[in-house]
Order: structure tokens, then C-alpha cells, then sequence
């Protein structure tokens, strides 16, 4: 499986983010990372471009609720259907707000590396 | 003891005792006992407090007369909201105010960019342009206080404003005072916030050190963060290396434009992290500054003692707080100021319990207050100077300490200097994989925290909790944005604006166009575009 790991919005802390790719990779996954500061056209392009199967957004910032109605637009407008997560700080409310607008899963900060390579063995992703 | 026949432990190693071996978290060993066979008699007969090279700390009597500065971190959403903050401090007797900002004001963005969307007062307060200033300060008397700026990539308009709105008032900027953060080498490795190329954005920081020596010569423009270096991953002998290469490489551009050694270093600050074993932490700051102090004399050629300080903000420790029983964190921030104490700080502020996961609450933030304050009323630690000199471990480590940071300044040479080796992403690539190594650590127990990984007991998970986001507060600010650019000279703007693009083509120092500008109530999202223009921005290299 090949997951992007995006950092959009203006949100520059990336420590949790690259551990993960780490873990994901000793895992046995493929990682593309997008970098800082990415809008979610920038991701969705980066996404096709590399053929990934799902797509992660890690923020901090707060603003995971905007960003993943921007995501689910954009798919929308692109008539993509790439699979999508979020990971980051997460109020628990949150995870099923994120699951509604079309997340396919939500990891609080805390979440244990080895619990969410776990979850990308656990799914099956028909793209 | 495991091996009974062994008389003496004098000199042995953890092998030859058959004890378990000890690693700090620099990777250097720790022996089961040190004698002063370890330490080098020249720097524990004859180093003394006050005095060159400062090992002891950089006054003679250190807290007796004044204990370290407390000052505790708050952010605000609108200048308006700030500017009440300022009202109610000045009356309560306190002097200091930390000013954060939203991430647009961060990155270069106006409010009304589509890229701010959803971030507007967010994490701090939003400004766009000199109006914000002038609310955010309105009625205060800036000689009163001491405003510090929590701001880099744009940092040089930010300082801008603040002399502009100071010189509009009538004040003698020659006697303001203050300072920035500005430490824009540390958003590559960490946090983030750069705009321009590296070397671009180096050259920004030096012009404001050069107009500030000038210009504003009590006015701080630079304090160099390791803090953010070692969240990022890197371990404390990294912290202190990439913290004084970066400072280091202010130092040569400032001189490169004729400035003097002696006019700007006393204005250099260091902010750094305290979490960790508490005898590394401590050797760490006593080695650290006194290798800073002869880099600044031997290298440098300073004649001026106050040159040669490593003055500095050591507190936080966010990394070593937990969400798991996060009242043990209370225990952890005491454990932490007394290490920030030990090392002579010169200012201390300590993360709240409770803000791993939520918005600090007063109580918390009253008990970490309170830390500080038992530390310096009941415990002692003001009492007589560098407590912990003298001991033959901390002693050694701190000779240790000096030794491995010379030679971690070393390797960044090789990756020729700070400059290039964060612009292709050599301390990024080392510090992530560290931060995995570590967490892993923590997570497969290898790495022992309490309540996390050990001693754990079934509780409830923390939830995160952030402050409410306020769209109306983001549309306030857009319709403010919109009325000055109404109502100002736009054809000045125009004018204001090629000529801070024209200066950045000739290469020359930024800040008194960038303060005309500003007076024109030029956005920032305007100076930024003019700057990008002509310097570009960043290409992040990519790794993890």
C-alpha cells in the first residue's frame, strides 16, 4: 500500500508526521510526504501524481474540521475517489465529525505507531 | 555490589564493576562513581561566577540580589483583546508581555488571503498592518514595558512596525527597548514558519541586527532557539551545537557589514530546553556557556565581558510532558525549573500540566507560577551561586559537555556550515530520525516514562480541547483590512512598495524601507510579495 502523508494549511510542526512515515516504512509501506504548507489542490495533485492509495493529513493547528471539508470538495470537484485520514490533534467530538464529512479514520496525538501501521494492514483499499 | 571482591569503585568502568551501563541521552556514558581524578583542576580551582568564561554564570552573584525573570506565555487573538491584556498587567505592577501570533501574520499572509482561511486569530494575534499595532498598544507607554515578539519569517516587518509605531508616537527609538524572537534558521529545522531561501532569510535577520546596533542599539532583535531544535529531535549536545553554529552565523553576517562584536553580541539571547536528566541538563548550560563566552573571545576577539554571556530563557519542557496522569507533569515542571535554576537562567517559564492536551486553565497556570515561586521563597536556590559547582560529576559532564558541542559544531562544517546544511535538509534528516528512535523508545519501553510506559493505571483518556475558533473574529479583522486599504495613500503604497522590491534588488538593508512602508500602512502580506519577488521562497527539501 502507498499512503500520502500531506501537510496542509499553515500549521509547521511536522515531528509527529515524520515519525509515522518512519513506522509506516519499518511497516513495510510505501510513504510519499508532501511537505509543509501544502493546499489541498497541491495534495490531491501529488496524490494522483504518485499513484498513492490513501491519503493522511497531519494538523495541529485546530483547523482539521476546514481542511477535511476542503478535501472532500476537492475530491469531489475531481471526481476522485481516493480514500483519506487524519491524524493530528483531534478533540474526541471530532473523530466522528471527521468520519461524516468523509474520513475513513482519525488518530489523536498519542496514537501508537505500531496501532495505526496495524490499521493500514487491517483494510482492504479498492480505489 | 555484584562482584564483592572489588574493593574500590575509584576509576572503574560499569564492565570491570559488573554493574548495568548508563547512557545519557547524548549518548555519552555515565561511571558509576567520579573522583577528581576526572576533572580538569584548572577550570574547578579557579572558574568563578562573574568571570570569564562564565562556566558559574554570568554575574557574580546571580540570584541573591534578583532571582531569575518568570515570564509565562499567552496568546490573544485580536490587538484588541491584547491591548486589554497590556491595561490589566500595567496595573497589576508587571512589566512584560510575550506577544504571539496567528500563523497567517506567521507566513506572510493578510487575513483575507484564501490560504489564511479558517487560521485568522487562531493560535495569536492577527495583524496586517500598522493599524493592528497601534490598537494593540493603544494608551501604553512603551517605556513602561517590554514587549517580546514571538515572531520570525516575518519578523523584519514585525520589528518594523514597532519602531514605526514608537517613532509615530514620538518616542526615542534609541531607548526602546524589547525584543524578537527572529531566529529563523531554527523554522527550518523546526515549527516551520520560513518564507524565503535560507540564505535570503539570514541576510533579513542580519539587517535587523545591523538597523537595531544603529538605530535601536537597547532594542534585543535575535534570541537563538535551541528549544525548538530539540523538540524537533535533536539531544541536548545538538541542541546547544546547532543552536551557536545559527548564532554563530548571525555573528558573521552582522560583522560582514562593519558592526562591531562589541555592539550587538550582549543582544544575542538563547532560549533552551530543560527536560531530560536533570545532571545532563545542568552540565549542558554550565559547558555550554562557557565554550559560547571563548568562542565570542577567542574567535570573535571581544573585549566586552557582557559580549561573552550566554544569556539566556531556559524552560518549557514540553517534551517531556505526558497526557497520561498528567498531574505527574506538575511533579516533572518542578523537577525542571530546578534544573533551569541549577543552570543559572537568567528567565524561566514552565509549561502548564494540563496543556499537552487543553487550553491551560488559571489554576493550572497559577501552579506553575507557584513552582517557581516555592523554588525561589522556600527552597533555597537563590541563595549562593552555582550550587552544583564543585561536584565532581557535574563537573566532569560539564567539561564532557564542552568538548562533544566543539565537536558537533565540527561535523556541521562539514556539511559546510549551518546555512547550507539546513537548506538541504542534513539536520532535518538526522534530528527526524532521532525524534522516531526516541518515540519508539517510548512507546516499546525502552525509553522508561512513568505513567506512560511504566507504572501505568487504567484512566480515562485525556481528550484535546482547543480554544473556541471565532469566524466572526476573522471577518472583523478582513473588514478592518479592507477600511485601511480604503482609506490609505494607495499610490504612496505603490511607491512604498517598489521601493522596498528596489532596495532587495540592490541589496541593501530592508529595514528603512520596510519602516516606510509600514507608516503607509502597507500589509504585510504586500512587503512580503514585494520581498518574494525578488528573493523567492524556500524549496523545501524533502525528508523524514
Amino acid at each position: 500500500m502507498k499512503i500520502l502523508l500531506a501537510k496542509p494549511g499553515l500549521d509547521g510542526h511536522d515531528v509527529g508526521v515524520k515519525v509515522l512515515a518512519h513506522g509506516l516504512i519499518d511497516a513495510g509501506f510505501k510513504i510519499v510526504y508532501t511537505g509543509l504548507r501544502k493546499t489541498i489542490d497541491e495534495i490531491v495533485d501529488m496524490a494522483v501524481e504518485n499513484k498513492v492509495d490513501i491519503i493522511g493529513m497531519s494538523i495541529l493547528s485546530g483547523t482539521h474540521l476546514v481542511l477535511a471539508k476542503k478535501m472532500k470538495e476537492v475530491l469531489a470537484e475531481r471526481k476522485l475517489n481516493i480514500p483519506w485520514f487524519v491524524g493530528g490533534n483531534i478533540p474526541a467530538k471530532d473523530i466522528e465529525a471527521l468520519k461524516k464529512i468523509g474520513a475513513v479514520q482519525a488518530f489523536p496525538t498519542g496514537s501508537k505507531v505500531a496501532d495505526v501501521a496495524a490499521y493500514f494492514h487491517s483494510i482492504k483499499i479498492t480505489a | 555490589m555484584a562482584d564483592q571482591k572489588v574493593k574500590s569503585i575509584k576509576g572503574k568502568t560499569a564492565k570491570e564493576l559488573n554493574v548495568k551501563p548508563v547512557f545519557l541521552e547524548s549518548g555519552l556514558e555515565v561511571n558509576p562513581v567520579y573522583t577528581a581524578d576526572e576533572i580538569k583542576e584548572s577550570n574547578i580551582k579557579y572558574e568563578m561566577p562573574g568571570e570569564y568564561p562564565f562556566t558559574r554564570g554570568i554575574h557574580p552573584a546571580m540570584y541573591r540580589n534578583q532571582p531569575f525573570t518568570i515570564r509565562q506565555y499567552a496568546g490573544f487573538a485580536s490587538p484588541e483583546e491584547t491591548n486589554e491584556r497590556f491595561q490589566f498587567l500595567i496595573k497589576n505592577g508587571q512589566s512584560g508581555l510575550n506577544v504571539a501570533f496567528d500563523l497567517p501574520t506567521q507566513c506572510g499572509l493578510d487575513s483575507d488571503d484564501p490560504r489564511a482561511f479558517g487560521e485568522v486569530g487562531r493560535v495569536g494575534m492577527s495583524i496586517d498592518t500598522l493599524a493592528d499595532f497601534e490598537i494593540a498598544f493603544k494608551n501604553i507607554d512603551l517605556d513602561k514595558i517590554t514587549v517580546s515578539l514571538t515572531i520570525n519569517g516575518t519578523a523584519i516587518i514585525l520589528i518594523a512596525m514597532y519602531v514605526a509605531m514608537a517613532e509615530k508616537a514620538g518616542y526615542d527609538i534609541s531607548k526602546l527597548r524589547g525584543t524578537a524572537q527572529n531566529d529563523i534558521l531554527k523554522e527550518f529545522i523546526g515549527r516551520g514558519t520560513w518564507i524565503f531561501p535560507v540564505d535570503k532569510s539570514v541576510k533579513l535577520v542580519v539587517d535587523t541586527i545591523e538597523y537595531c546596533a544603529k538605530h535601536v542599539p537597547k532594542y534585543s532583535p535575535v534570541s537563538v532557539c535551541g528549544y525548538h531544535i530539540r523538540e524537533s529531535g535533536a539531544n541536548p549536545i545538538q541542541e546547544m551545537a546547532y543552536a551557536f553554529c545559527i548564532a554563530k552565523a548571525y555573528t558573521d553576517g552582522a560583522l560582514e557589514r562593519g558592526i562591531s562584536i562589541d555592539d550587538f553580541a550582549s543582544r544575542l539571547s538563547f532560549n533552551f530546553d530543560i527536560y531530560g536528566n536533570l545532571f545532563e541538563q545542568v552540565a549542558k548550560f554550565r559547558g555550554g556557556r562557557r565554550l559560547w563566552a571563548k568562542i565570542i573571545r577567542e574567535e570573535y576577539h571581544a573585549k566586552k565581558d557582557s559580549s561573552c554571556w550566554l544569556r539566556m530563557i531556559a524552560g518549557g519542557g514540553g517534551g517531556g510532558l505526558t497526557k497520561e496522569q498528567p498531574e505527574n507533569n506538575i511533579v516533572r515542571s518542578a523537577y525542571y525549573a530546578l534544573i533551569s535554576a541549577l543552570s543559572g537562567t537568567q528567565t524561566m517559564a514552565l509549561c502548564s500540566y494540563d496543556e499537552a492536551y487543553t487550553i491551560p486553565t488559571e489554576h493550572s497556570a497559577e501552579i506553575s507560577l507557584r513552582t517557581m515561586q516555592i523554588m525561589i521563597h522556600e527552597m533555597g536556590i537563590c541563595d549562593t551561586v552555582d550550587p552544583l559547582g564543585g561536584s565532581y560529576y557535574v563537573e566532569s559532564l560539564t567539561d564532557k559537555f564542552e568538548e562533544e558541542i566543539k565537536k558537533e559544531m565540527k561535523t556541521v562544517e562539514k556539511w559546510d556550515g549551518i546555512i547550507n546544511a539546513v537548506a538541504t535538509g542534513k539536520i532535518q534528516e538526522s534530528v527526524s530520525k532521532q525524534a522516531y528512535e526516541r518515540e519508539m523508545g517510548v512507546q516499546t519501553g525502552k525509553v522508561p516514562k512513568v505513567g506512560v510506559n511504566i507504572f501505568t493505571r487504567e484512566e480515562e483518556a485525556k481528550d484535546v480541547e482547543f480554544h473556541p475558533y471565532d469566524p466572526k473574529g476573522a471577518d472583523t479583522q478582513i473588514g478592518k483590512l479592507n477600511k485601511i486599504k480604503a482609506s490609505r495613500n494607495n499610490k504612496k503604497v505603490l511607491t512604498c512598495l517598489a521601493a522596498v522590491k528596489q532596495d532587495a534588488l540592490d541589496n541593501k538593508n530592508l529595514m528603512p524601507s520596510i519602516i516606510a512602508a509600514v507608516k503607509e500602512y502597507c500589509t504585510v502580506g504586500e512587503i512580503v510579495k514585494a520581498m518574494k519577488d525578488v528573493y523567492g521562497e524556500f524549496k523545501e527539501p524533502i525528508f523524514f
